[in-house]
């Protein structure tokens, strides 16, 4: 991997959000060190598309999640979302922006007020925004807690605290969705979650979706959910881009030796298969000092010289199917040659 | 004795535990809420259990009450747990820390929390050793180190003069496997050890366990949500429900032939890889029961798309299915009439509603 490379941007007007050279970087206390957080990555989102954001831990998932709504402001790069160029917005106008694109945290009780009640927790953007009369705002609030399965009336008494971890998330997309934002930027929204709990608010997601005429931008560790919700899915390891593809050509054809690592990790509930599945070893290296050429390299079967020194940059192996690999699994022109 | 050792030489015939109607409830101003209602299983030495269920199913809650580790005020316990033919449920606490770490010890979900963070990875290893086996100062390090390298850690040196934070939570799980295998315990409590870690991560520290868990025929009770992660990773299976056991079976019986139709649902919500995109979920509608005031039947079946009217007013017992060992508290279960009449019903709705 991991890349850089644009050519999997679109031209289409339909392109909602449409990231470029996004750079990421934090320094370490005083020691003049950078975390490389994200580097240089490039992306697009179209108008009532889920992209999937999937990787490891450190592979900067989250940190491109918050950059896209300006927390904090990008190191480098350009965010250009409803043809407005965020990078650039003095505060109040970023502010107001951010009405337009709202996030969903991983953990839905801390994200929560605790001494607030529900009913107030999801009221409060409108009544910041002054979005009409109290009785009109509670009548909305009322309403998309209906959507999203909370009663209001026990959210008008309660607190979040007596709410279980997938009510807690039902509350904090009602109130996302509150100020009718077009995209929804999820972060790790059901890695808290129980599996069966875990289904119902992925349906509810789709749900939504469909009725709002919402753009997602879902980021998670976990392939098969993330395949799940996703029109196209896009890999990344440590601060890079390694795949680009449409969720059921990625897990159909994975070019990436590490898509390929993620797609043979997801536990396969079936002890007949299941035996042995450690897909990989060890962890990624730390963002402070990332390895040179390809990121991927020090864990790749496939490495070769070329990859310890040369960068790979996204290209289309298939249509829209995207992959920044010297040896690809698919679509290569050479050989791979796989370590045993 | 080294720790290693240890636990191997001892010989003991019969299971290494064995719980009989073990209750556990706790003292709340909306009443008594059972959380562990009756449930009894054995576990043979060297095996591992799963132990599966929702949020609220009481898994955690009878790991807890086994190791004794739930505080006395307010919770009432009943029932017997002998280990190693000897019983536990009511030692007193000086009685508990000779057992704790020596005998059982407990892996816990959040590696960071449950790691001291201001003390090094290595004084916290030999802690134990120290006061447990009553090692030297360089005898502790030294088999602390060894731990380290057990447990597959990089660079298991320099990670003796580290604190946790400066580890990634692949490296803290590692560090509390080596903590709970330190004193060599003859059970292990995995209670969702890998939950808060990636994908790629989770399998490696599950292989660990299972390794040490052969390297020194150990017995493992592993807690998850996720039946995915026990699949591989055990020999036998319990699935919790509302406080109660459910369904028990060797792990290859139970997914060849499930009974109960929770533990199909159960299975049946986790997202499938090969499915296509935007396929629809299984849910279990509704949520878990309140524990204060139980269903009176079958605690599943207010949420059972299955439930009879006899579901909802007997409770059903444990029976024995065809394979010996296989149990199921079901009155329809899986492949019996009622339910291959109702899910054929079921089928034609859902082709119906599109």
């Amino acid at each position: 991997m991991a890349g850089t490379g644009k050519a999997h941007l679109r031209d289409s007007p339909d392109v909602l959000l449409r990231v470029e050279d996004l750079v990421m970087e934090f320094p370490v206390g005083r020691t003049g060190l950078v975390v490389h957080a994200v580097s240089g990555i490039s992306f697009d989102v179209l108008r009532g598309e889920t992209l999937g954001v999937v990787g490891e831990s450190g592979c900067g998932k989250s940190t491109t999640g918050k950059a896209l709504m300006m927390l904090p402001r990008p190191t480098s790069g350009s965010v250009m979302f409803e043809g407005t160029e965020l990078t650039a917005l003095p505060p109040d106008q970023m502010r107001a922006a951010r009405t337009r694109m709202q996030m969903i945290f991983q953990d839905p009780i801390s994200s929560l007020n605790p001494r607030r009640k529900v009913r107030d927790i999801v009221r409060e953007p409108l009544a910041i925004w002054k979005r009409g009369g109290k009785e009109e705002q509670l009548a909305k609030v009322d309403a998309l807690l209906e959507e999203v399965g909370i009663d209001p009336q026990r959210a008008a008494e309660s607190q979040a605290h007596q709410f279980s971890g997938g009510q807690c998330q039902r509350i904090s997309i009602a109130r996302s969705l509150v100020l009718d934002p077009t995209l929804i930027i999820c972060d790790e929204p059901v890695s808290a979650l129980d599996v069966s709990v875990q289904a119902q608010v992925l349906n509810l997601l789709e749900d939504l979706k469909a009725k709002f005429g919402l753009t997602l931008v879902f980021i998670a560790h976990d392939l098969a959910v993330v395949k799940n919700i996703s029109d196209r899915i896009q890999v990344m390891y440590l601060g890079k881009i390694c795949e680009v593809a449409s969720s059921d050509d990625l897990y159909a054809s994975p070019a990436h030796h590490y898509t390929k690592v993620l797609l043979d990790s997801i536990p396969v509930p079936d002890p007949e298969i299941a035996v042995h599945q450690v897909a990989i070893e060890g962890e990624p290296p730390s963002p402070v000092l990332p390895p040179p050429g390809c990121r991927f390299n020090p864990r790749c079967p496939a490495a070769d010289d070329r990859c310890r020194s040369e960068e790979p940059q996204l290209r289309e192996i298939a249509t829209s199917h995207f992959v920044a690999c010297h040896h690809p699994l698919v679509g290569g022109d050479a050989p791979v040659a796989v370590r045993a | 004795m080294s720790p290693q050792t240890q636990a191997a030489s001892r010989q003991v015939d019969g299971p290494l535990l064995q719980v009989t109607d073990l209750r556990t409830a706790f003292r709340t101003d909306r009443g008594l809420v059972k959380a562990v209602d009756g449930v009894s299983f054995s576990l043979t030495r060297g095996r591992s259990l799963g132990v599966v269920g929702e949020s609220g199913s009481g898994k955690t809650v009878l790991s807890r009450s086994i190791m004794g580790l739930l505080p006395k005020r307010n919770t009432e316990r009943s029932g017997s747990v002998l280990f190693e033919g000897q019983e536990i449920i009511d030692l007193s606490l000086s009685e508990r820390r000779k057992i704790w770490g020596r005998e059982m010890s407990m892996i816990f979900q959040d590696p960071m929390t449950s790691l001291n963070p201001v003390m090094r990875v290595g004084k916290q290893l030999g802690e134990g050793l120290k006061i447990h086996l009553g090692m030297s100062n360089d005898d502790a390090r030294a088999t602390a180190l060894k731990l380290l390298q057990d447990v597959r850690i990089p660079e298991p040196e320099k990670r003796l003069d580290q604190y946790a934070f400066e580890l990634s939570g692949g490296m803290r799980q590692r560090v509390m496997i080596a903590l709970a295998m330190s004193c060599g315990p003859t059970l292990l409590f995995a209670d969702e050890p890998t939950t808060a870690l990636d994908v790629t991560v989770q399998a490696q520290i599950l292989e660990v366990i299972n390794e040490q868990r052969r390297d020194r025929n150990m017995s493992v009770i592993l807690v998850t949500h996720d039946l995915g992660v026990v699949a591989g990773h055990t020999d036998e299976i319990a699935v919790m429900y509302g406080g109660k056991l459910v369904e028990k079976a060797p792990t290859r019986v139970l997914f060849a032939n499930m009974k109960m139709p929770y533990t199909e649902a159960l299975l049946n919500s986790i997202p499938k890889i090969e499915d296509p995109s935007h396929t629809r979920l299984n849910v279990i509608p509704g949520r878990p029961p309140d524990l204060v005031n139980p269903p009176k039947g079958c605690r599943f079946a207010p949420r059972c798309s299955f439930a009879q009217s006899r579901c909802i007013e007997e409770e059903p017992p444990l029976m024995t299915a065809e394979h010996p060992e296989h149990m199921y508290a079901c009155w329809y279960p899986v492949g019996s009439p009622v339910h291959r009449e109702r899910s054929a019903q079921l089928a034609e709705q859902k082709v119906g509603a599109r």
